[in-house]
């Protein structure tokens, strides 16, 4: 029999509707192989306690047959996400000792269906960075993470980020699957780096309301899993309209798996000239091939499109997202929660308690979003970025006139070592360079396995849809894991 | 954009973060690549461009004015470092 931990969603909520194993065995099954790979650093927090209550209500559930849609699946949660009586971090330093007294929207709902929760997962300080380095608790290691003969690591690879913790627990068989969370790439370049499924939804379908904001315009909640079924149901339960988030929207949340059909007949598939950047590695630019194929062999047709302010995404983004950031992280001041540091006087504990509390790519970002909204640099930095915006939003919205999903690489490269491409910001900004547009149009992505690097790393293809055509996405995505085939398992995972 | 430090001092203290006075100059280096990197926004047209200020519908949703939540001071400062009869306290600011 498969081990628990290597179930999918699917098959495990069909093994406890069965009673082949209860949700407390499955859960400590998790709760085993946490303890027992603790060198990745994926999980910030474990809570097994409430864990097994959880599972032991799921079970109770189980037994009078009333069984709810992820009823006793263990999940992990990314520490953006606020639980009440659980401490949230956002990976801060500055967060230190911050318990919500409240639940996250997204959560509130995985728990509604049934959801177990395994414990609060590792990521880049508040989802800022490409790699899981910049966290106060310290790098986060992907599974993939080569080791010699006596077990010790000869290189350490990144899981990608921000939603490294996330990436690395789903595939080490840590978690089921794992909430991430997504600024301008955070769950679909992770989910390439360690080969597994992420999908950023449309902004405005999932609440961001107890989501630690980051750059409130761009962020967006989606599910990461080891299939794209699986997927589709945790994300039926995560998204959907919630009054307390301004920006949710009011439109019926559809049964994603039931649109996992294989029949993309007819459907058009564009493919962006503009994403054929200079540089790309040859194996990323024979993966997108092979995607095509792919597609037009299960019946879709591609067609060429034109994205022509592509180069122009992530500069707009490094102004808007800074800009916001600034914004939403000014109320960290050592007021109301999280770190103090005396000062003089109220201006000083301010100063001294930002300057403690925030990790250097955080403050990096801050003061560039301050600059850009300055006084005298307002419009020739932040009001020219929005307006860029809006240009790069109306070439999706041509785009799709022609199309009606969109096919590109995840990530320019297959993941990196801990330390390289440390030294340049500009050179980490450019992993998220397929990723951000879709951050700044609000359109939904969904990044799937399909094959591996010359190095044997995973790498993932991306998919792009209208507004809340999730559906289609997830459909797209699920042909081109059929056509993939099974994936091979991390080096670390057994 | 090139920053100098003096510049960048001010955005410290825009921001209420304390640098050091030996961190400026590597700060304003690595600020000046980025604000180097982002004049590149400059190349596009955006002549009679609408600045996107989001990408959902912009009206927002009108609900009764009503209070819908509240009452329980004591969660809301929970967290806070120095609480005293449920305000958040901080150091004198006047004299």
């Amino acid at each position: 029999m498969t081990k628990l931990t290597h179930l999918t969603m699917a098959d495990a909520l069909a093994g406890l509707a069965a009673k082949e194993f209860t949700a407390v065995e499955l859960t400590q099954a998790h709760l085993d192989a946490m303890a027992a790979t603790k060198e990745l650093n994926a999980y910030i927090i474990e809570t097994p306690d409430a864990a097994l209550k959880q599972a032991a209500d799921a079970d109770a559930r189980y037994a009078k047959g009333g069984q709810r849609a992820l009823d006793g699946l263990p999940l992990g949660i990314k520490d953006l996400f606020c639980t009440e009586g659980v401490q949230t971090t956002a990976a801060s330093h500055i967060l230190d000792g911050f318990v919500p007294p409240y639940e996250s929207t997204v959560t509130t709902q995985l728990f509604r269906d049934g959801a177990v929760m395994l414990g609060k997962l590792n990521l880049d300080e508040f989802a800022m960075g490409s790699a899981n380095i910049t966290s106060h608790y310290g790098p986060v290691i992907s599974p993939w993470s080569p080791k010699d003969a006596a077990g010790n690591f000869t290189r350490k690879l990144v899981p990608g980020g921000s939603s490294g913790g996330s990436a690395a627990a789903v595939a080490a068989r840590l978690a089921l699957g794992a909430t991430g969370t997504d600024t301008g790439g955070s769950i679909r370049q992770p989910a390439s780096f360690v080969g597994i499924v992420g999908i950023k939804p449309t902004y405005g379908r999932c609440s961001r309301w107890g989501i630690v904001a980051f750059a409130s315009s761009l962020d967006q909640a989606g599910p990461m899993t080891r299939t794209v079924k699986d997927a589709a149901l945790m994300l039926r339960s995560m998204a959907g309209y919630d009054p307390k988030d301004s920006t949710s929207i009011d439109v019926p949340v559809p049964d994603y798996a039931a649109a996992l059909t294989g029949d993309i007949r007819g459907l058009r598939v564009g493919i962006p000239k503009e994403y054929r950047v200079d540089g790309m590695p040859a194996e990323i630019e024979r993966l997108w091939q092979q995607g095509i194929e792919w597609l037009k062999a299960a019946g879709a047709t591609p067609v060429e499109i034109s994205l022509p302010h592509t180069k122009y995404a992530l500069p707009a983004y490094y102004i808007v997202a800074p800009a916001e950031a600034s914004s939403n992280l000014a109320r960290y001041d050592g007021v109301r929660f999280g770190l103090r540091v005396e000062g003089k006087d109220l201006k000083e504990m301010y100063e001294n308690t930002r300057a403690e509390g925030f990790g250097a790519e955080v403050k990096r970002r801050i003061m560039i979003g301050t600059y850009v909204l300055s006084a005298g640099y307002y419009d020739a930095y932040y009001l020219k970025a929005q307006k860029v915006r809006a240009r790069i939003a109306e070439d999706f919205t041509k785009a799709y006139e022609q199309c009606d999903v969109i096919l590109t690489p995840t990530a320019p490269s297959a993941a990196f070592g801990i330390g390289e491409k440390m030294d340049d910001p500009i050179a980490m900004y450019l992993n998220d360079v397929f990723t951000v547009p879709a951050n700044l149009a609000g359109l939904p992505g969904l990044s799937v396995p399909a094959g591996l690097s010359g190095e044997g790393l995973p790498l993932g293809l991306q998919v792009l849809g209208r507004p809340f055509d999730e559906a289609t996405v997830l459909k797209v995505g699920h042909v081109i894991e059929q056509a993939a085939g099974p994936q091979p398992l991390p080096p670390l995972v057994s | 954009m090139s920053l100098d430090k003096a510049t960048v001092a001010k955005i410290a203290h825009l921001a209420r973060i304390k640098v050091p006075d030996s961190d400026l100059e590597q700060l304003a280096g690595e600020l000046s690549t980025i604000m180097t990197w982002v004049e590149m926004l400059g190349e596009v047209d955006t002549q009679g461009i609408e600045p996107m200020t989001s990408v959902v519908a912009a009206n927002l949703r009108r609900r009764p004015d009503a209070v819908t939540d509240g009452g329980y001071p004591e969660k809301v400062v929970a967290n806070a470092t120095d609480a005293t009869e449920n305000f958040f306290s901080v150091p004198k600011v006047v004299e």
